[in-house]
């Protein structure tokens, strides 16, 4: 029974830190319709970013965190408004190559500035060890985790539904060239989505490095797991993407306790057998869009 | 003339063989003589040319975006390793075609789940079936090696004749042969109506369905034949290096083999060879500059590709050739009308 708790609590610590990472993709891929490769970069850059501050300035982790976020949100809205900006009407296999282009040279970067082996973010004392709830064993920086990534998710869904902004964005999405004829600047809102997702993965990147492993190969490594968020999750709401990645989260943690031999095997599995049964996710909307 | 016969003289006169072509083989086969020390790297050329014409069928004439088209590669390489090392069969070309109808079997098999869905679904699927397989070679190492690969791989002598020397020799010559041969098979393909009807699929597949053309069943057919030519590529692999590792499922030789597709062009078969050609000698240059991180290079021409626009690369590098056979042509137009004038 606590064996069950303690996986019940670790996956969904996983998910929650895959929602992270991926809800910015959920943006770009499922609403912008831009198939991004190159996610993983930018939460790779967040979690490096983390690293330097934390392991060789001696920057306290929470300090580091927002600069976590908002150095990988700045790089973001540089290659936004250089690159990105002018691929969003292009064809997917364009996408595909411009955006694998983006993962090479970024693996390749970070392998040549940091080295290829495996970083570790010190954490301070307070957030090493378990706590003892009713005899299950609960991990602080996994319930650190939770409990940021709970309050980023509700922040996320209550800016999507209830600000100005959050209504622009999805009338930005539903029909540009309406949102353009009502005074709405969609360049402009998606720099912006875009970047903030960017920054997202970044944090997503920084708080992931103890548990996913942070190493050159990160976006590679990853690369399926945020697609498998998105297009599961399909792209109705900011709802879809949250369940697929708890689902994803616990499957992943269960799978790797119970049948360690198969490996990633039962995700990719799953994976394809959803994508045959709701090619639009399982939360997706009906219609082709 | 009707619309029929029309469309029919238009298919036979580009299924007609272009001097350039016959140039191009020439050419090939001359690389041999001209370059005997390199015959490992040409091998490899060919091969993953090979590889990318593979591609070339499903992407530039069915229009699939595949970013897992590795997986056959795998296969091929896999069934061509395990048929050499357990001795099941001893002679490479029959093992060979065996390698393909098993990676033809997997591309049937896996062509329903493909042929479901759009782009995306497509891209996901295809990536997920890749990851699935290397996953599963992982899993079961007891056959496949795991991550040391198959080791201690013989090669008989092809017809028991030519032994795979040091130098490569037979290798080269071997896969020449093969690629030429299943090259003669491909062009065949794209040039007959079912060619054409793929293509029209490529195009717009509702007006296709339209039409009269049964779209998921071409889909499905290309789909197993693309992975037959992929799974021979594989098998070239393993026969000519004596090598499977669970490398041969990587996404980064999927991608690079979308790059290598691109850099030649899409659509007219050719361009998989080139662009293979293209990729080794870049990669050649770029790991004599940095060896260690050669891929950062790769990486930015892939973005400086799409950037630039692939249409509009290819126009500036046909640009001078181009100018120059027109030249030509108005100068020969201008001779007969002066030669007309005369008599």
């Amino acid at each position: 029974m606590t064996v069950l708790f303690t996986i019940l609590f670790d996956g969904v610590a996983y998910g929650m830190l895959l929602f992270v990472l991926a809800c910015g993709l959920a943006v770009t891929l499922g609403l912008m319709n831009f198939v991004n490769l190159a996610h993983g970069a930018f939460a790779m850059t967040g979690g490096y970013i983390c690293a330097v501050l934390v392991n060789r300035s001696g920057w306290p982790l929470f300090a580091a965190l927002p600069l976590a976020f908002a150095g990988s949100a700045l790089i973001g809205a540089l290659l936004e408004r250089l690159l990105y900006r002018h691929l969003y009407r292009r064809s997917h296999l364009d996408q595909v190559l411009f955006s694998v282009g983006l993962v090479f040279m970024s693996v390749a970067a970070v392998d040549y500035l940091m080295g290829s082996s495996r970083v570790f973010i010190n954490l301070p004392a307070a957030l090493e060890g378990q706590i003892d709830v009713l005899g299950v064993g609960i991990g602080r920086y996994r319930l650190m985790i939770i409990v940021i990534c709970g309050l980023l998710t509700v922040a996320l869904q209550l800016i999507l539904a209830r600000t100005r902004f959050g209504s622009r964005l999805r009338a930005a999405v539903d029909d540009p060239r309406a949102a353009i004829g009502l005074g709405i600047n969609v360049p402009q809102v998606f720099a912006i989505t875009f970047a903030f997702g960017c920054g997202l993965a970044g944090l997503g990147g920084a708080l992931s490095a103890e548990i996913l492993g942070l190493d050159p190969h990160f976006p590679l490594k990853f690369m399926i797991y945020f697609l498998i968020v998105v297009t599961v999750g399909g792209s109705s709401s900011m709802t879809g993407p949250f369940l697929a990645s708890l689902v994803l989260g616990l499957g992943d943690v269960a799978g790797k306790y119970y049948v360690p031999k198969m490996g990633p095997f039962v995700i990719y599995t799953i994976l394809i057998f959803i994508l045959i049964w709701r090619p639009n996710g399982l939360f997706g909307r009906s219609d082709n869009r | 003339m009707t619309a029929r016969t029309d469309v029919g003289s238009y298919a036979r006169r580009k299924a007609r063989w272009h001097w350039s072509e016959i140039g191009f083989w020439i050419l090939a086969l001359a690389c041999a003589l001209l370059f005997p020390s390199r015959y490992l790297i040409m091998t490899d050329i060919l091969r993953l040319g090979l590889f990318a014409i593979s591609l070339d069928l499903i992407l530039g004439y069915a229009g699939i975006v595949s970013l897992g088209h590795a997986a056959f590669f795998g296969i091929g390489a896999y069934a061509a390793g395990l048929l050499a090392l357990h001795g099941i069969v001893a002679e490479p070309v029959v093992a060979l075609l065996a390698a393909g109808f098993a990676a033809a079997a997997v591309g049937f098999l896996t062509s329903f789940l493909v042929i479901r869905g759009a782009d995306l679904t497509r891209l996901m699927v295809t990536l997920g079936i890749c990851l699935l397989l290397e996953a599963l070679a992982e899993r079961f190492s007891n056959i496949t090696g795991g991550t040391d690969g198959l080791q201690g791989i013989e090669i008989q002598p092809l017809f028991g004749l030519f032994a795979f020397d040091i130098f490569g020799r037979t290798g080269f010559f071997y896969s020449l042969a093969v690629l030429f041969g299943l090259f003669l098979l491909a062009r065949r393909i794209v040039h007959s109506p079912f060619g054409l009807s793929l293509r029209a699929i490529r195009n717009n597949p509702l007006r296709a369905a339209a039409m009269g053309i049964p779209v998921n069943r071409r889909l499905i057919v290309i789909y197993t034949i693309a992975a037959f030519y992929a799974g021979i590529a594989g098998a070239l692999f393993t026969q000519t290096t004596a090598l499977a590792s669970l490398d041969v499922f990587s996404f980064e030789r999927s991608a690079d083999l979308l790059l290598m597709l691109v850099i030649g062009g899409t659509g007219y078969l050719y361009g998989g060879i080139i662009g293979a050609a293209l990729f080794k000698v870049l990669q050649a240059f770029f790991s004599g500059i940095t060896p260690q991180y050669w891929q950062f290079w790769m990486g930015l021409v892939f973005v400086v590709i799409v950037m630039i626009g692939r249409q509009r690369m290819h126009r500036w590098i046909m640009w001078v050739p181009n100018l120059m056979l027109g030249r030509l042509a108005e100068y020969r137009s201008a001779l007969a009308a002066h030669r007309g004038d005369v008599q």
